[in-house]
């Protein structure tokens, strides 16, 4: 026979207003299995939590029923108390007469029968509960970190500062991301490369820092703290150890092609590095224009290279590493303006984006800063900024706001006003989004100090005539139309997902919104977690923001990460699924319908090695407890500790009663 | 190949000449247009609003007349007009028909038949250029329009609504530009290509049409056109009309001729000038035909 | 627009009759202004597609009567084109005019309209401007 406890919380008057809690702990008394009961005020606040252990070890009590608020409230707290005192945690159970009975039913006599179901309800469930032991797995003590940008980098940084080894897997041939090619950065108009640089090649020096470029994740093994992932690094077709940098390959090469880093408006070499300052200055052959790759001849790098490093044969390689915990910062892509051809993009040759203007602006750039028509490469009198291109647009872009476009194209103005003194800048607005430390002060410095001109309204469409660019806007304010003579129009284009990024989200399993966001596990509370143990979320992949808030989810991530792995051995609740080998028929149901991947098939062979029957088998470590694959099984053969049919059954029948 | 073919009011009173210009490219080409043996007006726009099914009884009637031609043996299931706006009005019809369950009901309970939404309406351009195919018009032109420099001119109702009618890209459409590059002329691009003439609203406020007429007329001769091809008896109307009608408007413009594309497709085809009625012109484009040794 | 998503009535009757008959839901306009940018008539207008939009959710139902600017609409269809947020004020502008003519309120007459027009504009012309602007 049990000896159960049952304790009734007045919540102050929260629970007690509306529900009889003298009552209910009187009429528990009665109940089977029942030795002890007692109405309380606060149960959670430390005299609570010491009288539940003074009554627990006094009693001898085996199971505890707590009838206050929601189990996501204080489930764990009386949990933790009671194993302080000797319970098994799982013999202790909540009824939630607060969030479900007194807060939504006024009238008391109601409030009180209601507690009192829903009070004998958990008793006959913790009557029937098992003592659970928590499970542990032992933890990698390494980190890997997907993309190499401003919070990948940040993120490694802080985890190697402990000592705990990094890896960074970076798609493109250099760290940087696209915060490297960024002119100046708001709200200080910092140089970007000389604030990120530095910590580029910090990455690169610090011995716990392992940096792979070039590469991709391809697949992950393994759950929490046990992940193996599958990488593999591109053949750059140069030998990346012997590599000195010294450039004379890219010098030397004879086919130019468009650079991808400057927007396709200047010119590299098949055989390049994004950027004078790329970590790790090693070149990479574009083997799609290479003209040995095409046609068999030239191989002019080979023959100027230095240490001979020039490999044309080279493979791809895969590499396997085994981590505890992954951090994803892969960064962001702009969107296409294919269905923006009121814009006249692609058509216009004086029609850029805000990308290709940081790279104008750039001292590194293609125009070594200077601000130049693409077309003929005069310098622009008039110049107008459209914000809002493919943002805040349900019908041919994304409804969502992307955040840094009022602050970058303020910057833009300020850039291209200090630098064309005589120059004016429109700015086509919707609304200001400045709600960063000294953003508000930025953008109004640029329409006061620096002269630019602000229009509130959206520009319809941007034809050419005679060679400038006709800009037909509105200003509601005045609730006038607004035509401007502009020789050059930068359209400020919304921040996206990463192209690719739902295929890297279904290989490591973690979870993404119908912008191709990640997401994460709370969007308040917990906005650098994934739903999936283990792996961690930085930078603008979970969402649309800028620098300062980039870094301090890539500190956030890292944070999370050495928590995790400060541990000797990881402790994971109990609540997984369990499979009755006996009754498993292998349809596999479960199997298929596991978000988690938590399942996979098992052979139970004889003695001599032969195969009885194939059955289904739950990984502890990866299971979250949903309970899906119960609820599939057409056998009951697999259950849910904790939440057994048994248990399940009793709850049910005391309603019924 | 039979095609049933609808002329709508204009095609088939006033503007009957670019009418028989079409019938005559149509020979040349190996097809044949089959008007409906019963039709009605379309209403000449579809209303905006939510409120009028009426508006769209007139159509699905037409629709209806449709699908009964095209079913006929011998005859393409299809159906083609000249005017922007008999197609606009159709294809809207058709989209309204078979994306709002309860525009179908209300419509249907008003006609004798159901109509279901599944007629497929071409404009001429599109038989030209899908049914016949730009390569087989090339084969069949006599007289290269070499020389002759067009502003092809959509004007509204060809490309808006995108999604319910989206004859081409609305900013950078090549059904029509096509078609003239087939027949020789050298195409204009031109900012205005899709801006509105001006429209119906010659009725009661022809300052207006005024107005933006010249804009479009406008940007071409910027562009360097010699003449503007049109797609829609009332753009042609109001292009041609106004230069000459509204002369303050257009100030020291140089004239500039408006063509309606058949007439200037049959051309091309071999047709006989003298046979063609620029009667309703304002500004002749015989003078710059000739001028061009089309004549 | 109440929270549920469902779209309350406008406490104007004028206004409400306009909502309904245009089928639009003027809340979700945010004022952007790229209807007024497109127009080809706005610099005539004395209230352009986002000003009367205003108008609709201020619920100024006395100066949207004395305003003029429907019949200088010329049904391009660039407003409802271009709205981002799906939007067409072509169709209020149509409501407006629809509302003045079935209510008696158009000052037009037959006897005004220019002969030379009515004897050689295509029908198209005659038709629709008959439907749109004269009652």
């Amino acid at each position: 026979m049990s000896r159960t406890g049952v304790f009734v919380c007045h919540c102050g008057t929260n629970i007690s207003a509306t529900v009889d809690v003298v009552k209910v702990a009187e009429e528990m008394k009665n109940q089977p299995g029942v030795v002890y009961t007692e109405d309380y005020k606060f149960m959670c606040s430390a005299p609570g939590q010491g009288k539940l252990k003074e009554i627990i070890e006094e009693n001898k009590l085996d199971s505890v029923v707590i009838a206050a608020c929601s189990p996501h409230m204080h489930e764990k707290t009386f949990r933790n108390a009671s194993e302080a005192a000797g319970l098994n945690a799982f013999k202790v159970e909540m009824a939630n007469i607060r969030e479900q009975c007194s807060w939504v039913h006024p009238d008391k006599a109601e409030g009180t029968v209601k507690s009192l179901d829903l009070t004998k309800k958990m008793i006959e469930k913790v009557r029937n509960n098992e003592e659970l032991e928590k499970i542990t797995m032992p933890v990698t003590k390494r980190a890997l970190i997907v993309g190499g940008g401003i919070a990948g980098i940040q993120a490694a940084l802080d985890i190697a500062a402990s000592g705990t080894e990094v890896v960074i897997v970076e798609k493109s041939s250099s760290l940087g991301g696209h915060m490297i090619q960024l002119s100046e950065t708001f709200p200080t108009l910092d140089c970007s490369q000389c604030i990120m640089t530095p910590k580029m090649v910090e990455a690169s020096l610090n011995p716990n820092i392992k940096i792979y470029t070039y590469a991709e994740v391809e697949a992950l093994d393994g759950f929490v703290g046990n992940f193996r992932l599958r990488i593999r690094k591109k053949a750059k077709s140069v030998i990346e150890d012997e590599c000195t940098g010294c450039g004379i390959c890219i010098e030397k090469c004879p086919k130019k092609v468009p650079n991808p880093f400057e927007m396709g408006l200047g010119m590299t070499k098949s055989i390049s590095v994004p950027f004078p300052q790329a970590v790790p200055n090693v070149p990479v052959i574009d083997r799609d224009s290479c003209i040995y790759y095409k046609t068999g001849k030239c191989r002019v790098c080979e023959k100027v290279c230095g240490p001979k490093c020039i490999d044309f044969e080279q493979k791809d390689e895969i590499i396997y590493e085994d981590v505890g915990a992954i951090v994803v910062a892969t960064g962001y892509d702009t969107m296409p303006l294919d269905k923006f051809g009121e814009y006249g993009y692609g058509k216009f040759k004086d029609v850029i984006d805000g990308l290709t203007f940081e790279r104008m602006a750039s001292a590194a750039g293609y125009t070594a800063g200077e601000i130049q028509r693409p077309s003929d490469g005069k310098v622009p009198e008039t110049v107008v900024f459209i914000q809002c291109v493919g943002s805040r647009d349900e019908s041919k872009g994304v409804s969502y706001c992307s955040k840094i476009c009022c602050m970058y194209s303020a910057k833009h103005t300020m850039l291209y006003r200090h630098k064309v003194h005589h120059g004016k800048a429109h700015v086509f607005y919707m609304d200001i989004r400045a709600g960063g430390k000294n953003y508000e002060e930025f953008v109004r410095r640029a329409i006061e100090e620096d002269g630019a001109q602000y229009h509130r309204g959206r520009v319809s469409r941007v034809y050419e005539r005679e060679g400038k660019l006709i800009v037909k806007g509105a200003d509601t304010i005045s609730g006038k139309p607004l035509t401007i003579e502009a020789d050059m129009v930068v359209l400020a284009t919304a921040m996206t997902a990463r192209k690719g990024a739902d295929k890297l989200a279904q290989t490591l399993g973690i979870s993404y919104d119908k912008y191709q966001f990640y997401s994460e596990s709370h969007p308040k509370l917990r906005p650098v977690e994934t739903n999936t143990a283990g792996i961690f979320l930085a930078g603008a992949c979970q969402g649309p923001k800028d620098v300062p808030e980039s870094v301090a989810q890539g500190s956030a991530a890292a944070s999370k990460v050495l928590g995790l792995l400060s541990q000797e051995t990881l402790q994971r609740e109990p609540i997984t699924a369990e499979v009755n080998e006996a009754n498993c028929i292998a349809c596999f149901d479960c199997l298929n319908i596991c978000p988690y991947g938590a399942i996979t098939s098992k052979e139970i062979k004889d003695r001599d090695g032969n195969l009885i029957k194939e059955v289904a088998e739950v990984n502890p470590g990866v299971c979250m407890g949903c309970g899906l694959c119960n609820a599939a099984c057409r056998s009951k053969t697999i259950e849910l500790r904790g939440f057994l049919d048994s248990q399940i059954f009793a709850e049910i029948n005391s309603l019924a009663a | 190949m039979n095609i049933p073919y609808y002329p709508g009011c204009t095609l088939n009173t006033n503007a009957k000449d670019l009418q028989q210009c079409a019938e005559y490219s149509a020979q040349a080409l190996g097809f044949s247009m089959v008007e409906l043996t019963d039709w009605n007006c379309c209403g000449a726009s579809l209303p905006l609003t939510d409120n009028s099914s009426m508006g769209y009884a007139g159509p699905a009637n037409v629709l209806i007349n449709a699908k009964e031609e095209g079913t006929k043996e011998g005859n393409e299931d299809k159906l083609t007009t000249l005017c922007a706006v008999c197609y606009n009005v159709l294809k809207r019809t058709n989209y309204a028909f078979n994306n709002d369950n309860n525009k179908l009901d209300t419509v249907n309970s008003l006609l004798e038949t159901d109509y279901k939404g599944d007629t497929n309406v071409l404009h001429y351009l599109e038989v030209l250029r899908d049914e016949i195919g730009y390569d087989k018009v090339k084969e069949k032109v006599t007289t290269q329009l070499k020389g002759l420099k067009v502003a092809p001119y959509y004007g509204c109702f060809l490309l808006r609504p995108h999604n319910e009618v989206g004859l081409d890209d609305p900013y950078s459409p090549t059904i029509f530009e096509g078609l003239l590059e087939t027949l020789g002329c050298e195409v204009v691009d031109f900012s205005h290509k899709g801006e509105c003439c001006g429209s119906y609203s010659a009725m009661t406020n022809p300052e207006n049409v005024a107005n933006c007429s010249f804009g479009v007329v406008e940007s071409a001769v910027a562009a360097g056109a010699d003449i503007i091809a049109t797609t829609c008896p009332l753009c042609q109307f109001n292009l041609d009309g106004n230069q000459v009608k509204q002369k303050s408007h257009f100030g020291d413009l140089d004239e500039m001729p408006i063509i309606y594309f058949t007439q200037l497709l049959s051309i091309a085809l071999g047709k006989d000038i003298n046979s063609i009625s620029f009667d309703s012109n304002s500004i002749s484009p015989l003078p710059l035909l000739k001028e061009k040794g089309f004549v | 627009m109440s929270a549920d998503g469902h779209h309350e009535v406008a406490k104007d009757e004028y206004i409400a009759q306009i909502e309904e008959l245009s089928g639009e839901d003027v809340s979700k306009c945010y004022q952007c202004g790229k209807c007024t940018a497109g127009c080809p008539m706005a610099e005539k207008m004395d209230l352009p597609p986002s000003m009367v939009m205003r108008y609709m959710q201020l619920e100024l139902s006395d100066d949207l009567k004395k305003a003029t600017s429907r019949w200088d609409c010329v049904g391009c269809l660039v407003c409802g084109s271009r709205c981002p947020k799906f939007c067409n004020p072509g169709a209020v502008m149509e409501a407006l005019r629809m509302e003045d003519m079935r209510s008696g309120n158009r000052d037009e007459v037959i006897e005004k309209l220019p002969v030379n027009f009515v004897k050689n504009a295509p029908q198209q012309a005659i038709v629709s401007g008959f439907r749109k602007y004269v009652p």
